[in-house]
């Protein structure tokens, strides 16, 4: 890969890179058009919502949670995986991981944007969602912390906070080598943005300490988000929720799914911008065997939990075990396993089936087997609760599917404004990273005092 | 301070539902919404079954779930052991409703109480009196009727029991009707195994089913 990217000039990097920030083409404006037009109407199906009751949603007693709560849990598991996906690889000093990381940190601060909403989409009264919020006011209210929606809610916005700045600290040398080649409103934008940044040696140095100190705070950041979704489930005594091993199996989960999303992204951002200079197989090859490692450790812990609830055979547990592989939910189940594990292993175990396309595919697949997975989760146990006599059905709505296809493009439109807006490739750890990769070091160096100023670099 | 509880002896239970209709009266919950119901099992294989009923309501268990999970503290547990939901402080969550095992929480779905029992808006006196009591978008449940037991009555499934099925009291008490019973008759609760301890007994031992032990 070293040649292809060796071959590279500053100047053709900046040319590609920056190109999409001042040339908008109509595709552009195509895809903002109609992804709009499907946030529009889940937002029209979301006031419906809100005006007629959650009574148009599909859920009723015993299913108090349905496709909401499903979502939720995807979109919080993918948006796990780009922080600490780029967070692992910058701590272990990945070498191919620079074109990879921010691609990865907007997929979780979008994620996060859009999962977050989708507990207070849920709420019977969304208005006074703001009461989870610890402040001292006139009603005397005060959350109660023993409850894990409000560990939720914590760990939400800490995570928000921690991956927005983590998404937005690095891009700095960026946004200030676009202020410098850009004119008009542009450049003030992207200068009020750049927070005055010059790229003084000493800049440089402070840049580098807090993305490293970020990589390490945000890591059990990331892992405890995920641990308090799984805990929102485990806490309950639910037959098949009330399992220790629920906080590790959500978070592998969520790695597994992040990663899937991560490649969609990429590939279409290598086809949309004509990146194949800079994402290249070798990124796809490397991601890709990631994934074949998630989708063992994956099925490992979906064989644990269920291979010990069958063989338990607590009638009480039995009964979503039942529901869920042989009942009603057994299209979702069987479904997951083949979306999953079969057809993603053969295509990513096989070197020659590990392409852009076979990551693309096998990412797609695991993408659906998920979110089955989610739905999984919450409805197969709700629909079979301990007392028999209350077992239940549910199925969707639309306004709960025009609710999810809205959030869907929403979070599409977000990541889409974004990779206009600003370099999807950090420009700046790209040529780092190819300088490093030029001179071979064989000491770990300390890789700031390699990069020259941005403007050294504009010239060479 | 007195520690309410409930003993339901089944062997006395015919089926009725005069608790169902009484606590519909007493409370004018929306449609749907049951908060003293009566469950028909067919327990054993054939040729040896029965039908046995299973009143239900609220266990106001001693260690709540649904008290322990609620985000906003709605949900709070009585010094007399009541287990009570401030509506005006409920963000409709359902998150109690999900951890009661016993499925006792009923969320009020927007437009129930708009529609009415007619379902046409058409509200009759009645409903407009006791729908002033609910409201949208929150959770709801049995309340052991602490409006009637602070002024010193029974719960409304208790007086009306035609086979008097069920008795109200102290369980504190230790020479108190309900102590006595669930030791005499062996009292049992439902689900003991997720300790929440309920404080609705039921009678007598015959009666439990498998899973119940």
């Amino acid at each position: 890969m070293s040649d292809e990217t060796g071959s590279l000039t500053t100047r053709m990097m900046h040319e590609d890179l920056i190109r999409p920030v001042v040339f908008t083409g109509r595709r552009f404006y195509l895809a903002v058009a109609l992804l709009g037009l499907i946030v529009l109407w889940g937002l029209a199906a979301w006031g419906y919502q809100v005006r007629t009751g959650m009574g148009v949603a599909g859920i009723n007693s015993p299913v108090f949670w349905g496709v909401y709560i499903a979502t939720y849990i995807f979109f919080i598991g993918i948006s796990n995986a780009g922080t600490l996906i780029s967070a692992m690889l910058r701590l272990s000093h990945a070498g191919w991981r620079h074109p990879v990381t921010r691609c990865a940190e907007a997929i979780t601060v979008f994620a996060l944007m859009v999962g977050g909403m989708f507990p207070l989409i849920h709420l019977g009264r969304v208005w006074k969602f703001y009461w989870l919020i610890p402040y001292p006011n006139e009603r005397g209210l005060w959350p109660n912390f023993h409850s894990p929606l409000v560990w939720d809610f914590m760990a939400i916005n800490t995570y928000l906070l921690g991956s927005f700045v983590y998404l937005y600290l690095p891009m700095l040398p960026d946004l200030a080598l676009i202020r410098d080649r850009v004119n008009g409103w542009r450049r003030r934008f992207y200068g009020l943005l750049a927070l005055g940044w010059s790229g003084t040696p000493v800049e440089w140095h402070r840049l580098e300490k807090a993305i490293s100190i970020l990589a390490v705070v945000i890591i059990p950041v990331a892992i405890s988000m995920h641990s308090v979704v799984a805990w929102d489930f485990s806490v309950a005594l639910k037959p098949m929720w009330h399992s220790t091993i629920f906080a590790p199996y959500f978070v592998v989960g969520a790695l597994f799914s992040g990663i899937a999303i991560l490649i969609v992204a990429m590939v279409i951002l290598r086809r949309v911008f004509h990146l194949e200079a800079y994402l290249e197989p070798i990124h796809f090859n490397n991601l890709g065997l990631l994934l074949l490692m998630f989708c063992c450790l994956w099925l490992y812990f979906t064989f644990a939990e269920y291979l010990v609830t069958w063989y338990g055979h607590l009638p009480d547990e039995m009964a979503p075990f039942r529901f869920r592989v042989e009942g009603s939910l057994a299209p979702f189940f069987w479904g997951m396993v083949l979306m999953n594990f079969v057809i993603p292993v053969p295509i990513l175990a096989v070197r020659k089936t590990r392409t852009v396309t076979g990551c693309l595919v096998a990412s797609l697949s695991i993408l659906i087997g998920m979110w089955l997975e989610r739905y999984l989760i919450v409805v197969g146990t709700l629909s079979r609760p301990r007392l028999e006599f209350a077992w239940g059905h549910y199925a969707p709505t639309w306004v709960e599917m025009s609710i999810l296809a809205g959030t869907i493009a929403y979070f599409i439109l977000l990541y889409v404004l974004f990779s206009k807006l600003f370099p999807i490739i950090s420009i700046w750890e790209f040529k780092q990273g190819r300088r490093l990769r030029e001179r071979r070091p064989t000491r770990d160096v300390p890789v700031m005092a390699d990069e020259p100023f941005p403007g050294v670099m504009l010239d060479d | 301070m007195p520690r309410w509880g409930m003993v339901i002896d089944l062997k006395r239970c015919v089926g009725c539902n005069a608790c169902t209709i009484a606590c519909k009266q007493e409370h004018g919950t929306p449609p749907d919404i049951h908060f003293a119901r009566v469950v028909t099992r067919e327990v054993g294989t054939y040729p040896h079954t029965k039908r046995t009923f299973l009143p239900l309501l609220c266990n106001h268990c001693e260690d709540a779930p649904c008290e322990r999970v609620c985000p906003t503290g709605a949900t709070y547990i009585r010094p007399d052991g009541i287990v009570m939901v401030d509506a005006d402080k409920c963000i409709g969550c359902r998150a109690c409703a999900v951890a009661c095992p016993y499925l006792n929480r009923h969320f009020i779905e927007p437009g129930l109480l708009h529609a009415g029992y007619s379902g046409n808006g058409d509200l009759t006196p009645f409903e407009r009196l006791k729908f002033a009591a609910f409201q949208e978008g929150t959770m709801t449940k049995c309340t052991f009727c602490a409006h009637r037991v602070d002024q010193g009555l029974e719960p409304a499934c208790v007086v009306t029991c035609p086979t008097e099925a069920r008795v109200f009291g102290d369980l504190d008490d230790p020479n108190g009707r309900l102590s006595q019973l669930i030791e005499e008759r062996k009292g049992w609760t439902l689900l003991p195994e997720c300790g929440t301890k309920p404080c609705v007994y039921y009678l007598d031992e015959e009666e439990r089913r498998p899973s119940d032990q």
